[in-house]
């Protein structure tokens, strides 16, 4: 089991079962030693070890633990455990399972959405807390809407409607796309092309390369270039976005097309470098120098975070648990940990505010609202240190930046 | 101009161009894969992560000046080159065998302990001072296959060679699972989204050849390792040394007997193949982002290359790498979503007609 404790919360199962049967021997109490009782207990239950540690992993971690230390001596105690799904939906389930089992509140950040999608079935079952920060999927809000989740930072949605209708009303209105050929690949494509049309836009034509058997994009570029079309839509992520990106300009295609990544990250940037990422259109809802407020942020986590910024998912693990311990302080300790509904609930009936994303609404479907930001990638001569990589181009209000709550069919809105 | 097969023609040579570029890669580690298998009888799945190993010197030596972390790297890199080389010199000083052993581990620890310092301590301190501007893609293109080699001739001595007399089988697991280790290590240090490898300023650019636009450093890809092929050809086929490579592993006692050090000639015969991969490592690192999967990504077809042209065959690797990569650039044009998969249709064709491979003995 890959699930590693922080603190004192790695009880035996044999003691905690002990103490359980002790506990409800004296008073029918939950399974839980009484020492324990004043604690909220939050899992970040992220990836620890592949392609998206990166951009949430130990990050995600540390900006838990820095909302945890903000949020210290409101008369209960706060502990924060970490684990590895290793983006596999079981391995993240079994975790899950025992994680609540054994206490926890609150499960954090959740990035790939095949595991927060598992997670989110589990939370509910349970009747505790999901806080999704790092997956990407919409349906988590849609049709998987679920009383016990909230999607914090980002979703599929907006990054398409950030970055697809923005670039079309800036004159790219011809659109090649090169696309992972995976679900995730075709349903950003999709999405993406919805909003290009809605705008006025033409998608020329599309390559859909083996996923994750691709290295070389080279072929698939020049059918792009070959098409004619004034933007360069990358439906895929990370490493992938990365490479193609690099051998894009290698092949000249910057010289009349715009690149659209659609979704890509400040660390994407990072690993790129400022000459090939230079006047990428991407949207992010968080960027540490964005305003005062996102700046004193980043730059209290800083030291701790191998003094890099923190990036948008780990900001987003900030954000929800900083309101998750608000609502849990507004109602009571006893009262949060015997329903993870009610908590949520909470959450949705109080206004969000923190120093990432500002002020914001949780709504009915727990979807976040704040507003979305397309970014410019700044030039080498722009730039002015480290981390300085962005420039702001449009912001969306979070009313308008994210599916309207109609069209999820979330079951949770109809009933 | 026209079209051919509804695609129009300056499309098809331009993929075809590249094909050629990627079966340059795909035949430089094939080679490497081969001249392992030929001679050691070893399945070398560790080859990816040393492809990987090759491109992180690259970028290592770029940013000694600048990141602690990549001094760091470095001076352990480094360290089963010095534990060679000391070796060799109480070797040459007649150091009796068991205190060569326990002066190369104890001095293996200090090196190792030093660079875990606090503030990196004296070795990678020294590699800051010496070379605060970094060492640029040319001296990696030297230095990477020579410490990357080191590290692989080690690897020899320590584990591989224990498993000679034992099936295939067993020589694959243990590169395999080294393999693994080797890119664990690197994720945890370097994190898995990869780092920056510009094209060196020499090699950027782009001709413009009126059905499309080469880069210059893609033809020098190709170049560099058509060179490669061909000198590592000649070496094993033209040669007295190569000679007696070919003849140890027909019958290694015989060769033994007549005075040549067989288990030496194997140990630098595998440091060679995995300063092959790195080699490969080093011209890929401008091109893909340098990160810890990238070996992982491309081994797997490598293999199949190597599969097709005949296990231990060199010239069959690089024919089969060159001829693949063409045959996948074409079925980009016509199927994109096969180009993953055709190379193994192929691999399996081939098996079942020709088991020893297109270029093999059977």
């Amino acid at each position: 089991m890959s699930a590693r404790g922080e603190g004192p919360v790695s009880l035996p199962r044999r003691g905690l079962l002990a103490a359980g049967a002790a506990a409800a021997a004296l008073g029918g109490l939950p399974a839980r030693p009484r020492a324990q009782a004043n604690t909220i207990r939050i899992g970040v239950l992220t990836d620890m070890s592949g392609p998206y540690r990166d951009a949430t992993g130990p990050g995600s971690v540390v900006c838990t633990q820095q909302a945890a230390a903000e949020f210290a001596d409101r008369g209960f105690t706060i502990e924060v455990l970490q684990a590895d799904h290793q983006n596999k939906p079981d391995v993240g389930a079994n975790i899950a399972r025992q994680w609540y089992d054994q206490g926890v509140d609150a499960i954090v950040d959740v990035p790939t959405s095949s595991v927060a999608l598992a997670i989110n079935q589990i939370a509910r079952e349970k009747n505790k807390v999901h806080l999704n920060s790092g997956a990407a999927t919409s349906d988590l809000t849609g049709s998987q809407c679920s009383p016990n989740t909230v999607h914090w930072t980002y979703d599929t949605y907006m990054l398409a409607k950030g970055t697809g209708a923005a670039v079309v009303r800036q004159g790219g209105d011809t659109w090649f796309f090169l696309t992972a050929d995976y679900a995730f690949g075709h349903a950003l494509q999709r999405d993406v092309s919805r909003f290009v049309e809605q705008a006025g836009g033409r998608v020329l034509g599309a390559a859909r390369y083996p996923f994750p058997a691709t290295t070389d994009y080279s072929a698939f570029l020049l059918q792009a270039q070959a098409s004619r079309a004034k933007v360069l839509g990358l439906a895929n992520a990370s490493t992938d976005t990365v490479n193609s990106i690099k051998q894009a300009r290698e092949f000249g295609l910057h010289r009349n097309m715009r690149f659209a990544a659609l979704l890509m990250g400040v660390i994407d940037v990072h690993a790129l470098g400022l000459d090939s990422a230079q006047g990428l259109l991407l949207t992010e809802s968080f960027y540490w120098d964005l305003n005062d407020r996102t700046r004193a942020f980043a730059g209290r986590v800083r030291p701790r975070n191998q003094n890099r910024p923190p990036v948008m998912v780990p900001a987003g693990c900030y954000g929800a648990t900083l309101h998750y311990l608000k609502a849990v302080a507004d109602m009571g300790v006893q009262a949060a940990k015997a329903s993870g509904v009610e908590v949520v609930n909470r959450m949705k009936a109080m206004p969000a505010d923190d120093d990432a994303f500002g002020p914001g609404t949780i709504r009915a479907d727990g979807r976040k609202l704040h507003p979305a930001y397309l970014f410019e990638v700044k030039t080498p001569q722009e730039s002015r240190g480290d981390w300085d990589y962005y420039k702001v181009v449009a912001t969306t209000p979070g009313e308008e930046a994210f599916r309207p709550l109609a069209e999820g069919n979330c079951p949770l809105v109809r009933s | 101009m026209d079209d051919i097969f509804g695609i129009p023609a300056p499309l098809l040579f331009g993929q075809l161009l590249l094909g050629l570029i990627n079966g340059a890669f795909y035949a430089m580690l094939s080679l490497g894969l081969a001249v392992i298998f030929g001679l050691l009888n070893i399945i070398n799945f560790t080859h990816g992560a040393q492809f990987m190993m090759g491109a992180f010197a690259a970028w290592m030596l770029l940013s000694l000046g600048n990141v602690p972390a990549a001094r760091t790297g470095f001076a352990l890199m480094l360290l089963p080159l010095a534990v060679l080389l000391l070796d060799w010199l109480l070797a040459a000083l007649r150091v009796a065998h068991r205190l060569r052993i326990g002066l190369a581990t104890l001095f293996a620890v200090l090196w190792a302990g030093s660079v875990f310092m606090e503030g990196g301590g004296p070795i990678s301190g020294a590699l800051g001072t010496l070379f605060p501007q970094g060492l640029s893609y040319w001296w990696a293109l030297l230095i990477g296959p020579v410490v990357v080699g080191a590290t692989g001739i080690l690897l020899e001595r320590l584990m591989i060679s224990r498993l000679y007399k034992l099936d295939h089988l067993y020589g694959l697991l243990l590169t395999f699972g080294i393999g693994l280790i080797i890119e664990g290590v690197f994720r945890n240090e370097f994190g898995s989204s990869g780092l920056p490898y510009r094209i060196p300023p020499e090699l950027s650019g782009a001709w413009d050849l009126g059905f499309m636009f080469m880069p210059v450093y893609r033809g020098w890809v190709v170049i560099a390792a058509l060179a490669l092929c061909l000198g590592t050809w000649l070496l094993i086929e033209k040669t007295r040394l190569g000679a007696y490579l070919r003849a140890a592993t027909e019958n290694a006692a015989l060769v033994q007997a007549f005075g040549v050090n067989v288990p030496r000639m194997v140990t630098l015969t595998y440091g060679f193949g995995v300063a092959l991969a790195a080699i490969a490592g080093v011209l890929a690192a401008p091109i893909y982002s340098v990160n810890p999967q990238m070996g992982t990504n491309l081994i797997i077809v490598v293999f199949a290359v190597v599969v097709i042209g005949g296990m231990g065959s060199i010239l069959g690797a690089i024919l089969t790498g060159f001829a693949l990569g063409v045959v996948e650039g074409l079925t980009k044009v016509f199927w994109p979503e096969a180009s993953a998969t055709v190379i193994f249709v192929i691999m399996a064709i081939v098996l079942l007609t020709r088991p020893a491979g297109l270029f093999g003995r059977a």
